[in-house]
């Protein structure tokens, strides 16, 4: 019962850890904008620098914006397919969604370049283009709606798991043909993509983006007592009444539509919906979801804005691309965290 | 008396595996069972004769191949009702991430809980009975995968008992029990049969357990045949010996245990009384020696100041020894 108190302050202790990396995140860029102009760009507009207002509403804003969402998202859908598959190496790609996701851009960018879509690029800008966009979106609700279809027909979450996996190395294949018989420019540019961007979605696209979200963690928290059921197996989950069958479509569905929208938006960010549910059940030492969800939302967050905050490189002009540095910053803090757990299980 | 509806009944019951479309019969043959509130009823059988399958069946895990079983006289249960009438300990290992003692047995009460799982008080009286009955009190902190099997399987008994229904099915809870534990576990299912009235249906391969402590016997043959009775009955008729008898294997049926080597011909005559008498029996039929009521090889068992002494006599030569061991070394 002295778990509680303890809760409590890490909880606190996270919700602030989360406001520094946002201001932070807010404040670092090819041009380095103190805290204190940052608040009054917030509190006092009319006394603020007009260049960092539109800096921050407009560019950085929108970029912390969609770091939380992401943040969220991934990392739930990280937690609740380590649950169904009862494996802490699954990720939210790993129902291939992802690959899907990346096949439709591919297939836009790839394929034989026609004019129209050379076009379409050419006006509406790279990253955030409705037109990269749209397609990642066909690619991964049609790669979403064929893992449905085969769940409905699959006795066990095991082979649940090889048929994801099947299905996203169909999907990569796929895309290696086309990058095959492309040009390099067109691969460079389809490279790009695949290296993940938060800065491209603003606007119209950043409040579609969060009412998906929205959507997909409220489908979330509301299967959270199935995935506490799941985590005896599946025997003991339909002993419990848990139909299995219909978990996994909820389950699937939720990640589905946290994976594949978040993709579509922001390319395929890897690392945070593998780690960021180790370190939560690490931090709250529990295995409840109604708690871990929650905590998975707050750690994803706090990670990605902090690494999208390391990704501008203090002091240079250069960015790196956000997947290179949620993995740099992310792989040694799990590795940390399993060697701390060790030692604590061997006495 | 036996009550009108019982809680649980089965008519024409088959069961067995779908393989794509292959039907694979476990058990073709099996008569109308029934459960009845109070009753232990142990289910044996040798390995592979479908005791698994038959529980996971009648738990409704798996479907039933034919035939149809009535849960308080109603044979169509949704998953989430069902649940509430049959609590189930199984065979599978969990090993959740992270999930204490408390939180687990907590998760029992999951088909009486709200849309989020929040307990409230019901369920937490559920609970801490759940945890007293069993006696895990002491381990409520801990981590699941901290635990040694026999405490992991009083967690899962736990788990079962918070769920709170008329039926509680077990498969092998005695499988990696030591002795002692082992037999704490049957009396206390027992008790629970004797004092919650639920039905308890449980499959072991402790034989003289079950026959010590169940009211009932379903014991289940190689090809699914599965005869039911008091154990007594069971033994008397041979039903009994005729599941297990291998050539190698016969049923004592006046010690009620099964022995491993079959009678051979070199004759002893044994005399005298109480445990020494019994376990020379045993040694001497291990060692290939049958009692008989003359021969020329004479052994009495007798105390002298409460220790057992061994006296032999064969063709006029006498011995004395103090120790099982060394009698064995003198007449083999």
């Amino acid at each position: 019962m002295t778990e509680r108190p303890f809760r409590k302050v890490r909880l606190t202790g996270l919700l602030l850890l989360l406001l520094l990396a946002f201001l932070l995140d807010l404040s670092t860029g090819t041009v380095s904008i103190s805290l204190k102009e940052i608040l009054r760009v917030f509190l006092s507009p009319s006394t603020a620098n007009p260049t960092w207002q539109f800096i921050v509403q407009g560019i950085r804003l929108p970029k912390a914006c969609t770091a939380v969402l992401a943040g969220c998202g991934l990392s739930v859908g990280g937690l609740q397919m380590q649950t169904l598959f009862r494996n802490p190496l699954a990720d939210p790609s790993i129902l291939g969604v992802t690959a899907g996701a990346s096949l439709g851009v591919a297939a836009v960018m790839l394929a034989g370049g026609s004019m129209a879509t050379l076009f379409a690029i050419k006006e509406l800008g790279m990253s955030g283009s409705w037109l990269i966009i749209g397609a990642a979106c066909v690619g991964a609700g049609s790669t979403m709606l064929l893992v449905l279809i085969l769940s409905r027909r699959l006795r066990d979450n095991v082979m649940m798991l090889i048929v994801g996996i099947m299905i996203g190395s169909i999907t990569l294949a796929l895309i290696s043909i086309w990058q095959y018989f492309s040009n390099p420019e067109q691969v460079k540019d389809y490279l790009l993509w695949t290296f993940g961007s938060l800065g491209g979605v603003t606007g119209g696209q950043l409040s579609i983006l969060a009412v998906v979200v929205v959507i997909g963690l409220t489908v979330a928290m509301m299967s959270s007592k199935m995935l506490d059921a799941l985590l005896l197996g599946e025997n003991y989950a339909r002993s419990m009444g848990l139909s299995p069958r219909k978990a996994r479509t909820v389950i699937i569905c939720s990640t589905s539509i946290l994976a594949g929208s978040i993709t579509a938006f922001c390319g395929p960010i890897g690392f945070i919906g593998i780690a960021v549910p180790q370190i939560a059940r690490f931090l709250f030492n529990t295995a409840s979801h109604r708690i871990l969800i929650p905590a998975c939302c707050l750690i994803g967050t706090t990670l990605l804005l902090l690494c999208d905050a390391f990704a501008q490189l203090p002091g240079s002009q250069a960015v790196l691309p956000i997947n290179i540095i949620t993995s740099i910053i992310g792989s040694p803090l799990v590795i940390a965290l399993l060697l701390r757990q060790t030692t604590v299980h061997t006495w | 008396m036996v009550a009108a509806t019982p809680l649980l009944s089965t008519r024409n019951l088959q069961t067995g595996y779908h393989t794509g479309k292959r039907k694979i019969v476990v058990a073709g043959m099996l008569p109308d069972l029934r459960l009845e509130p109070g009753q232990l009823i142990c289910l044996l059988g040798p390995n592979g004769s479908g005791k698994s399958t038959l529980l996971r069946t009648l738990s409704g895990l798996q479907p039933a191949l034919g035939g149809e079983i009535h849960i308080e006289g109603v044979d169509r249960w949704s998953p989430a009702a069902l649940a509430r009438k049959i609590s189930l300990v199984l065979t599978d290992r969990v090993s959740g991430n992270n999930l204490t003692v408390d939180s687990l047995v907590a998760l029992g009460r999951y088909p009486w809980s709200g849309w989020l799982g929040r307990l409230n008080s019901a369920d937490l009286s559920n609970i801490d009975w759940a945890i007293r009955a069993t006696g895990i009190g002491p381990l409520r902190d801990r981590k699941i995968h901290t635990l040694s099997d026999g405490q992991s399987q009083k967690v899962m008994l736990a788990r079962a008992l918070a769920q709170n229904t008329p039926i509680l099915m077990l498969d092998e809870p005695t499988a990696h029990l030591d002795l002692p534990s082992r037999i704490r576990l049957m009396r206390l299912l027992h008790k629970l049969a004797r004092e919650t009235r639920k039905a308890i249906l449980l499959s072991t391969h402790e034989l003289d357990l079950a026959l010590q402590i169940a009211d009932e016997v379903w014991l289940l043959h190689t090809g699914g045949q599965l005869h039911s009775g008091a154990p007594e009955d069971l033994v008397l008729n041979g039903t009994f010996e005729a599941a297990f008898a291998e050539e190698d294997v016969t049923f004592d049926i006046e010690a009620g245990n099964f022995l491993i080597y079959t009678p051979q011909e070199k004759p002893v005559m044994l005399a005298g009384e109480g445990p020494a008498f019994f376990w020379t029996r045993r040694a001497l039929r291990r060692a290939g020696f049958e009692p008989v009521g003359k021969a020329i090889l004479n052994i009495r068992v007798e105390q002298r100041q409460g220790h057992p002494i061994w006296l032999v006599e064969r063709s006029g030569e006498t011995g004395e020894y103090d120790s099982i061991r060394k009698l064995l070394q003198v007449i083999s």
